[in-house]
């Protein structure tokens, strides 16, 4: 199936085509690169995002990140859900583009399934803790705080490293490698409740832009998932131990998205809080 | 005095109402042309350690303690500790109450003390209550003053009144320089804003200020554009140099340099130093702070890495 034929098989006669150019999305919104480049993509227009992007979806991502991880796990919950809802009623958008039907369906299904851990994960990941002392021990999982994804080029991919960053609170700018799906996916985003600013998106070259986001001091942890060249992933790790960042590296020979993800791609972008609270006799 | 002041005061009123009107259109288009100015590279990197030198760190809160202030004071000794090549503030910036404090922590390190003053910031109370507030502040320390002009009486017209009280303030700083806010949210138009300039450089100002940041509108581009004419003005009229000082609302790099380029293109060379160009601000600090941090480092800072106040 040819990529990119919705416009095609939408083509009339005698009418001029309306043909899309594909925006990154920042703060809620679907701006060109501040650099004005773009690039082509399967005959389509794509912008092609600058360091300065990947500055300012950190900005943006950073003033989401207090009010998204304050909302209740249920309100994050219903979000995820209603992600799902609208990604459900655009399926037709993805398989045009050439996303395998099985493909879209798992990908609506995987934000389902991280959903309902939004107000169950805090049980599984923390707890109760038997200390010596007349004192309640207390741990929680808290959000990391804004996480830069390098992500993997498919659908599902792309789902199951968001899905699991931004349940718990996260924030993150996501580097896409599939450019029409993964803006696509952000369109879903943007008529989804997800607040502007929680989920940002740039399209273009990862080599360009990761470099950036890995040395930022304002990134707390990056996934290197969708970075395909060991060099590269060990220069962008180096690069993010001088604020001591938490890493994802990417797995040799690929992840098997359809697999079930467990909880590991959830608590590895969770800090543990303990509290001692006094106990009264 | 010169002839020509002796003669502009004898009919203050003739004289503010003889100004020339501000074009508004032409203002606006003027410095928003000015602000799309791109400052790369060395360049920015100069700008930035100006405007450094230009900040008024300013704390202006009912919640200022002596702790508060003192902490501020060292961060405009020394705004970035890592790095010894990065100049201080201009001046600290605090109510009346605090400057004994701030005068105890800044002694000896050059950064001015500026206190507000005359009953900051609506300017409401007796002469004889201001009067004794700019000598209170004066006597404990402060060799800078930030009064507030009546803008209940300028806007009522009553322009000889809202003069006197500028040379009374002035007469009771001494030697501390003063800096007359204009408070231009509340004038309404730009020829008011030129008007109120032109009244408090007559009366004596040193420096004319935006705003006291506590109304909604604040410093803009084109109300700079306005002040820093009628400086220009001031000056080739009556030879003195008077300072300017935005303040209020101007929180990024990319804003102070705009205000760079601004002065740079009204009023010249003479006006880019602290003695005639001041940033009434806190948080523009820390985004100075990192953005120098990026052009010495050659990575994105964060906020996290400087302190709050």
């Amino acid at each position: 199936m040819p990529k990119s034929s919705s416009v095609k098989a939408l083509a009339e006669p005698g009418r001029l085509s309306v043909r899309k150019t594909y925006k990154l999305y920042i703060g809620g919104a679907f701006p060109r690169s501040e650099s004005g480049r773009t690039y082509l993509v399967d005959g389509d227009n794509v912008a092609l995002a600058s360091r300065k992007d990947a500055r300012d979806a950190v900005l943006a991502a950073r003033a989401a990140q207090p009010k998204w991880a304050g909302a209740t796990a249920y309100n994050r919950g219903q979000v995820l859900y209603r992600i799902a809802e609208m990604m459900e009623a655009r399926r037709a958008e993805f398989t045009a583009l050439g996303v395998r039907s099985s493909e879209v369906a798992a990908a609506v299904d995987r934000w389902v399934w991280y959903a309902g851990w939004s107000d169950k994960i805090a049980q599984v990941a923390g707890g109760a803790n038997p200390v010596a002392g007349p004192f309640f021990n207390i741990s929680a999982p808290e959000p990391t705080g804004v996480v830069a994804l390098v992500a993997p080029a498919s659908l599902l991919g792309l789902v199951s490293v968001i899905a699991p960053a931004i349940v718990t609170g996260n924030t993150v700018v996501v580097l896409a490698a599939g450019p029409q799906v993964a803006i696509t996916l952000a369109e879903v985003l943007a008529t989804s409740d997800v607040p502007g600013g929680v989920v940002n998106l740039l399209t273009g070259r990862y080599a360009e832009t990761a470099p950036w986001l890995a040395s930022h001091d304002d990134v707390n942890a990056i996934d290197l998932t969708g970075v395909d060249h060991p060099d590269v992933a060990a220069e962008l790790e180096r690069a993010a131990a001088g604020t001591l960042k938490r890493v994802i590296r990417p797995v040799t020979g690929g992840v098997d998205f359809t697999a079930d993800p467990g909880l590991r791609p959830m608590t590895a972008l969770l800090e543990t809080k303990t509290v001692w609270h006094p106990k009264g006799y | 005095m010169t002839v020509t002041a002796a003669a502009e005061l004898s009919d203050l009123r003739s004289f503010l109402h003889g100004l020339p009107g501000v074009d508004k259109v032409g203002v606006e288009a003027r410095a928003a042309a000015l602000a799309t100015r791109s400052i790369k590279t060395s360049s920015k990197a100069k700008a930035i350690d100006l405007a450094i030198r230009m900040v008024d760190l300013t704390t202006l809160e009912g919640a200022d303690t002596p702790g508060k202030v003192r902490a501020l004071c060292a961060k405009a000794r020394r705004p970035d500790p890592a790095d010894p090549t990065c100049p201080p503030a201009a001046a600290i910036c605090v109510y009346p109450a605090m400057v004994k404090v701030a005068a105890a922590a800044l002694a000896g390190s050059g950064v001015h003390l500026a206190s507000v003053a005359t009953a900051f910031p609506s300017g409401q109370a007796p002469l004889e209550v201001k009067l004794a507030d700019t000598r209170e502040a004066v006597a404990d320390g402060a060799d800078e003053i930030d009064m507030v002009i009546s803008r209940g009486a300028f806007l009522a017209g009553e322009y000889t009144r809202v003069f006197d009280e500028i040379a009374a303030v002035k007469e009771a700083c001494g030697g501390a320089h003063l800096k007359v806010i204009l408070e231009t949210g509340e004038l309404g138009t730009y020829d008011n804003i030129r008007r109120a300039s032109w009244l408090a450089m007559l009366a004596g100002a040193d420096f004319i200020k935006t705003s006291t940041g506590k109304v909604t509108v604040n410093a803009t581009l084109p109300i700079t554009l306005v002040m820093l004419e009628a400086v220009r003005d001031f000056r080739a009229r009556h030879g003195r140099i008077i300072g300017v000082k935005p303040a209020g609302g101007i929180k990024t790099t990319k804003d102070a340099i705009k205000y760079l380029v601004l002065i740079n293109e009204t009023v010249g060379d003479d006006w880019l130093s602290p003695d005639r160009f001041r940033f009434g601000a806190s948080s523009l600090l820390n985004d100075l702070l990192m953005q120098r941090t990026k052009l010495t480092t050659g990575r994105y800072a964060g906020p996290d890495y400087f302190t709050l106040d």
